[in-house]
């Protein structure tokens, strides 16, 4: 197999985006007034970023793994199944919801949420989960593994391994199988055996690095389920793939419900995964302003954060280069965010590509921004969100305050102006974090002592 | 600094130092042993005075591992390692003056073991630079295959460093091709489809890696992952060029200290005449 060679180390090089996107050698496609598409980009390069970093004992899997999702994109009854079991299985297409009174705070503007809330498993992991698991059983695999931070990715592994009759360990940081015992049992319930991970910092990237020493001790019979649009090729164009039709769905249905194109589309970045699948349906609408946010933790300048491509340096870890939180010697720094599903290091490398070409922006919000657009959208929609979600939520508030203020000097109506926001996931396995976080809990209680651990209730 | 002459088709060519290594060996009629070191576990200090004893009783190459926040190709007993030189503050830079203490006091061909991105964060052209400075033998790229390598490949040609690419039991014909072609020095066979650590037995696929990477073309292949006995050399040494042992020397060091790795030495050096096979 023939591999492009990319050799542009720096980020930020001086051709045009154009070109150097076109460096990925992707298909020219329709793109608008004949530029070209950043739509389907197919890797392995996504401008300098991408490529496989990865041990030579991996790339058979690698090249295994992308021949089959090729054939199987290219295969009818492989794409029906992916659909039957979205619309069956998963509830889709997911609703877009008006948050009407949620938009007074912001602005003024229209603002629309993609529901992926409401998901079985109740956030947008399970397109990505089905569609490998799908394809794990076509390369005739009999088990698949996975990492998980607080363990949403390894709830909706282990549903796809339950439906699909395969074997599932989950690898988890030890110190999150403590905080998250509820999504353990959950797991378990389901049939996966969860391996707590005492390596390293005992976080998500030591749950992967985990997962990758499983993969290549067992790659004859193991599917590496990879949660997020990161990794090595083909993993962040084919997660990017299955998550796809959030974008795809949220683009018709706004067209439907307002007539026309959002001015802004807002998604939380942690990996990446649900955000590039929302970003995706718009790439190639030049109108559209495009914006991803970052976990900013306690705020960027306190170091505790998670905020990879605002304060980040291209680096290569887990497979691709990207983005990367590292210290001077190119060891990774441990992130920090109130939301798990945020707390990862790195970002997709599409991401990474997208930032520096300044299609889409990229912007940390903070852990108390994001906890007040959690308690507001409770208040005003009676829609509890995922504090992952949340994040995007507080950006747009933001975004939204800044069109109604161009609106105004433009003598135009805020009103007009349209906000789509990817609600990822349900917020039920955030209670405990919330209550905690407003203080809602009797200091006698047992909740507020599991609640000061960050655990479930 | 190494002697560049023009071969036959044209490409520069540099007096390999492993490849030197390995051949002295050779000609004594026996594999070359290659033993692994993580860098300031315990101490800096300790890993210059163990990688002497190495040279001193047996070693023909010398590995020195970069420890990283990420060593996703590691067992356990590396991972312990590098954790605590980590937690020491160990700091990149410091390879440089393990390998320089190491060449300084042996002839043993020195070369660093490390997972890709402290060198890219150093940058390719300077870590090499000072590599070639401190008078390392070349660079052993675990998470780096031949397809991402082209600044690498620049950077050793410019430097007169070894590039030593892994192959394994799962490598295509074509990979196992172009892997080799890529490599200088010797190729790395990983003898099995894991991580690193001590095992009761040799795999059975080494020998079928090693017999595919000379089919390609290799002149030099050594075999590693799960190597931790004299006998386990002594199997080995009948079929490829060279031995390489990491887990049960850091083990050793980790136990009893530099001692214990030259007497370990001494022992795994006893499997290397093929004759005794």
């Amino acid at each position: 197999m023939v591999r492009l060679m990319v050799d542009a180390p720096t980020a930020g090089s001086d051709e045009s985006p154009v070109d150097a996107f076109l460096e990925g050698k992707r298909p020219d496609e329709d793109g608008p007034q004949g530029a070209p598409s950043l739509r389907h980009a197919p890797g392995p390069y996504f401008g300098s970023y991408g490529g496989r970093w990865m041990p030579e004992s991996l790339i058979a899997a690698l090249d295994e793994l992308e021949d089959t999702f090729e054939k199987a994109k290219a295969d009818p009854e492989f794409t029906a199944q992916i659909a039957e079991l979205n619309k069956n299985y998963s509830g889709r297409p997911s609703l877009l919801t008006e948050a009407k009174r949620f938009a007074e705070h912001a602005g003024g503007v229209r603002i629309f949420l993609k529901r992926e809330d409401l998901n079985h498993t109740g956030s947008h992991k399970i397109n990505n989960v089905l569609g490998q698991a799908l394809l794990a059983k076509r390369m005739g695999k009999t088990r698949v593994i996975a990492e998980t931070g607080a363990g949403q990715h390894g709830v909706a592994s282990a549903t796809a391994a339950a439906l699909l009759g395969l074997e599932c360990v989950v690898y988890m940081g030890a110190e999150d199988c403590r905080r998250q015992a509820l999504n353990v049992a959950r797991m378990e319930l389901l049939g996966a055996t969860v391996i707590p991970v005492t390596n390293g910092s005992q976080t998500l990237k030591d749950a992967i690095n985990e997962a990758l020493r499983d993969w290549v001790a067992n790659v004859d019979n193991t599917h590496y389920l990879l949660g997020t649009a990161a990794g090595a090729h083909p993993f962040p164009a084919m997660v990017r793939y299955f998550h796809e039709v959030i974008g795809e769905e949220a683009r018709a249905q706004i067209l439907e419900q307002t007539g026309r194109l959002p001015d802004a589309v807002c998604a939380c970045i942690g990996g990446g995964s649900n955000a590039i699948g929302i970003f995706h349906g718009f790439l190639d609408d030049p109108s559209v302003k495009i914006y991803g946010f970052e976990a900013g933790g306690e705020g960027v300048e306190t170091g505790r954060h998670a905020a990879t491509i605002t304060l980040g340096k291209p680096g290569v870890l887990h497979g691709a280069r990207s983005y990367l939180m590292q210290d001077d010697d190119g060891q990774t720094i441990e992130s920090h965010s109130i939301s798990a599903g945020l707390d990862y290091p790195g970002v997709g490398p599409e991401h990474s590509y997208l930032a520096d070409i300044g299609r889409v922006s990229y912007e940390p919000i903070t852990d108390s921004e994001a906890m007040e657009a959690f308690r507001l959208l409770c208040r005003t929609e009676g829609i509890i969100p995922a504090i992952e979600s949340a994040h995007a939520l507080a950006g747009a508030i933001k975004v939204g305050q800044r069109l109604a203020a161009e609106a105004a000097e433009s003598a135009g109506d805020a009103s007009e102006k349209i906000v789509l926001v990817n609600l990822s996931g349900r917020g039920d396995k955030d209670v405990a974090t919330a209550a905690e976080w407003f203080d809602l809990l009797d200091k006698d209680s047992p909740e507020h002592e599991i609640a000061q651990e960050g655990e479930q209730l | 600094m190494s002697t560049v002459e023009n071969s036959a088709e044209g490409k520069l060519q540099f007096a390999s130092k492993s490849a030197a290594a390995i051949d002295r060996a050779r000609a004594q009629g026996r594999a070359a042993l290659i033993g692994y070191l993580p860098a300031g576990y315990p101490s800096v200090e300790d890993t210059i005075a163990a990688g002497i004893a190495l040279a001193e009783n047996g070693a023909d190459l010398i590995e020195i591992g970069i420890p990283y926040s990420d060593p996703v190709m590691d067992g356990q007993v590396i991972q312990a390692a590098t954790t605590e030189a980590l937690a020491k503050g160990f700091h990149v830079g410091q390879v440089f003056d393990v390998v320089r203490g190491i060449t300084s006091k042996t002839d043993a061909a020195v070369l660093v073991m490390t997972y890709w991105n402290p060198v890219v964060r150093m940058g390719v052209d300077e870590f090499s630079r000072r590599l070639a400075e401190a008078g390392g033998a070349g660079l052993i790229t675990p998470d780096l295959i031949p397809d991402e390598a082209s600044e690498w490949m620049a950077a050793s040609d410019k430097y007169g460093l070894d590039r030593v690419f892994l192959v394994a039991p799962s490598s295509s014909s074509e990979r196992m091709k172009r892997t080799v072609d890529a490599s200088r020095g010797f190729v790395y066979a990983v003898s099995i489809m894991g991580v690193t650590g001590a095992r009761t037995s040799v795999s059975s696929a080494a020998k079928d890696v090693v017999a595919a990477a000379h089919a390609a073309g290799a002149d030099r292949v050594c075999v590693g992952l799960g190597v931790s006995n004299a006998g386990h050399v002594r199997e080995i040494a009948a079929y490829a060029d060279g031995v390489i042992v990491g887990t049960a020397l850091v083990a050793a060091i980790g136990e009893g200290g530099v001692d214990a790795v030259a007497s370990l030495t001494k022992e795994l050096s006893t499997g290397l005449t093929k004759e005794e096979a």
